[in-house]
């Protein structure tokens, strides 16, 4: 009995779990994928085939021409909003925003963390806390705050209502517990005092955590709506992502609303926010995987 | 170059834990001093204090002729390698070096020059332009040593700086340590948990125990003459036998009947015998009956472990002296005996 026993060739047996799960991911990524090539799409067909025929799948030959009017032709009254002028808009409110937040959160961190202060957790939990109350539920004493310190319509008025985080202050102080004592002993002896010490041995280490603080808060402050639509008004401080509507609602009416402009420019402000992440990704995998500290 | 003194120097931690209590002593100018004791025994706070990153609870400390109890660490002229190194990870092994003199202002060239003198010094010269990272823990041990001498400072401190390091470059480091302050002459404490490197490197050891200084002598003294059964216990592997014992009118006699001979002394009562294992010789017939239950081999001598009296007994023979277990025969030189006071462990 034993020595019958033959080996019979395996049949290569079809994985099914495996076309099942690779099913669900082309699925699900073409679900993701398809409104963005949408969006690309429609920058290249005429508006009115947009408005005959409802968004399109196909290539057309509008790019250029709404490519130019997007960037470079103003709308509204005043003609000082054109797609360069409103993409530079939210370069400053992005950067601004992203820099701003991680150098408050920093220096916040460092106090609550390295010096002995009276009620130093108190005061770490009490701006945790803050997480409570986003801009939407104190919008209307910061909007006063920010109207009587005449500053609607600049960019500090956009920028530093919005600067402290305390998101960023908790990552970072978590961070700066990690950093070991001896580092700090070793720079007090080296002669390096708190702004030296900050300076020099604590701002590069931490690159990894402000790259990925950036990636995160730059995102955050590019695609604000609803703060740069309480405090600008003038239209040459439009941002992107409020100057498109004003596109599509300006042009209601008998016109042929101006589609393609409309999606070039959504095309454009999703294109930072994309480019800082890979940008950035790269130096945050380094960061986890070179063990720096 | 400088001499550290302490006054009656205490440290009491706010949550009223005494670890260190009055200590005094002072350390002469280019003398290397290894404190050493258990963990917990107040050493690597006595030296954050000298350092200046523990704050004084009472009693005064001076380096030279100041008294720097108020001093900030950067100003006490000192230099501290740490037990993990403490490297700035994110600067080159050149810059790690320099950070000290650069926030001292010191001139870019002569900064270059000191570097290059500790970098030839320390072997380090092809590593310079390398992260911590991507050092052996050897190599960082000497960045670690590089960034203390290019200070060219008052007082060197070591906080168990060897301890991360396996035991062969362990061994070899100490010896460079030691050469190194040899050459440079500077005055330096040691913390170490490691009774070895505390023998081997000292020219004075300061045995510590809960917050307290036990003893304070030449490695040769601390081992010979132990102050307190701690120090003897403590000092030396392996250390000295402790035997429970009486003495009337010079006659010891061991805790279970068995008597060990005379003894010129004047003690009277319970006592503790302390005998080094080496100062224990093999003898044929007329010495004291031990029972040898374990031998280990140690290649250039072999330890004899056994009862005498009912208590544990170690002995030191050479390689060449065979030895099998069972019973044997032993005599001690009465002049290497010490006595310690039974109940309170100190020397008699």
């Amino acid at each position: 009995m034993a020595d019958q026993t033959h080996v019979q060739t395996p049949r290569r047996s079809i994985n099914w779990g495996a076309i099942g799960d690779h099913t669900v991911l082309i699925l699900g990524s073409l679900f993701m994928l398809v409104p963005l090539i949408m969006v690309v799409l429609t920058t290249t067909v005429p508006d009115v085939d947009i408005i005959k025929y409802g968004p399109q799948l196909k290539i057309g030959d509008q790019f250029d021409d709404n490519f130019e009017k997007a960037m470079f032709e103003a709308s509204g009254f005043s003609g000082a909003n054109t797609g360069m002028r409103m993409l530079f808009n939210s370069f400053v409110l992005g950067i601004g925003f992203a820099l701003g937040k991680i150098l408050i959160a920093m220096m916040a961190a460092y106090a609550i963390v390295y010096f002995r202060l009276r009620f130093a957790t108190l005061a770490f939990w009490v701006i945790f806390t803050t997480l409570l109350l986003p801009l939407e539920v104190r919008i209307l004493p910061s909007y006063e705050v920010v109207q009587q310190l005449g500053m609607l319509n600049t960019y500090q008025g956009l920028i530093i209502p919005l600067i402290a985080s305390a998101t960023a202050t908790f990552f970072f102080r978590q961070f700066f517990r990690s950093v070991p004592e001896e580092l700090v002993e070793a720079a007090r002896i080296d002669g390096a005092g708190p702004v030296k010490f900050f300076i020099d041995i604590l701002v590069p280490l931490s690159k990894t955590m402000i790259a990925a603080m950036f990636i995160i808060m730059f995102v955050f402050g590019w695609n604000q709506y609803l703060w740069p639509t309480m405090i600008t008004t003038e239209e040459d401080m439009y941002t992107l992502v409020r100057g498109i509507k004003q596109i599509t609602q300006t042009l209601e009416g008998t016109n042929v609303p101006e589609f393609g402009r409309a999606n070039l420019l959504a095309v454009i402000a999703i294109l930072p926010p994309v480019a800082v992440v890979i940008f950035f990704q790269s130096w945050f995998v380094k960061g986890l995987t070179e063990s720096d500290k | 170059m400088a001499q550290v003194t302490l006054n009656s120097v205490r440290k009491v931690y706010p949550n009223g834990v005494e670890a260190v209590t009055s200590s005094s002593f002072k350390i002469e100018d280019g003398e290397f001093v290894v404190l050493v004791g258990p963990s917990g025994c107040g050493k690597s706070t006595l030296l954050r204090m000298i350092a200046g990153l523990e704050d004084i609870t009472e009693g005064t400390l001076e380096i030279g002729d100041r008294v720097v109890n108020n001093v900030d660490p950067a100003d006490r002229d000192i230099a501290m390698v740490f037990q993990n190194y403490a490297l700035y990870p994110h600067m080159t092994v050149r810059k790690n070096i320099a950070y000290g003199l650069k926030n001292r202002k010191t001139p870019a060239d002569e900064i270059e020059r000191k570097v290059a003198e500790a970098a030839k010094m320390l072997n380090l010269e092809e590593y310079l332009e390398r992260k911590p990272s991507q050092l052996s823990g050897g190599q960082r041990q000497r960045v670690a040593m590089g960034r203390a001498i290019v200070r060219d400072p008052a007082l060197f401190l070591f906080d168990e700086p060897l301890s991360n390091l396996d035991a062969k470059l362990r061994n070899q480091m100490r010896i460079e340590i030691k050469a190194l302050q040899r050459r440079l002459g500077v005055t330096s404490i040691y913390v170490t948990h490691d009774q070895v490197e505390a023998m081997t490197m000292a020219d004075r050891i300061i045995v510590l125990n809960g917050g307290r200084i036990e003893q304070i002598g030449t490695p040769s003294e601390i081992y010979h003459n132990p102050a307190s059964v701690f120090v003897a216990s403590f000092m030396g592997a392996p250390p000295m036998n402790l035997i429970d014992a009486t003495i009337t009118g010079g006659q010891v006699t061991l805790a279970d009947g068995v008597a060990m001979g005379a003894l010129q002394t004047s003690a009277q009562g319970a006592v503790k015998l302390g005998i080094r294992p080496e100062d224990v010789q093999l003898v044929s017939e007329g010495g004291v009956s031990i029972n040898v239950e374990l031998i280990e081999e140690l290649g250039a001598h072999r330890l004899l472990h056994g009862k005498l009296g009912g208590q544990p007994f170690t002995i030191h023979v050479l390689k060449d002296i065979p030895v099998d277990p069972g019973a044997h025969q032993i005599s001690v030189d009465p002049a290497a005996i010490c006595l310690f006071d039974a109940a309170s462990g100190m020397r008699l």
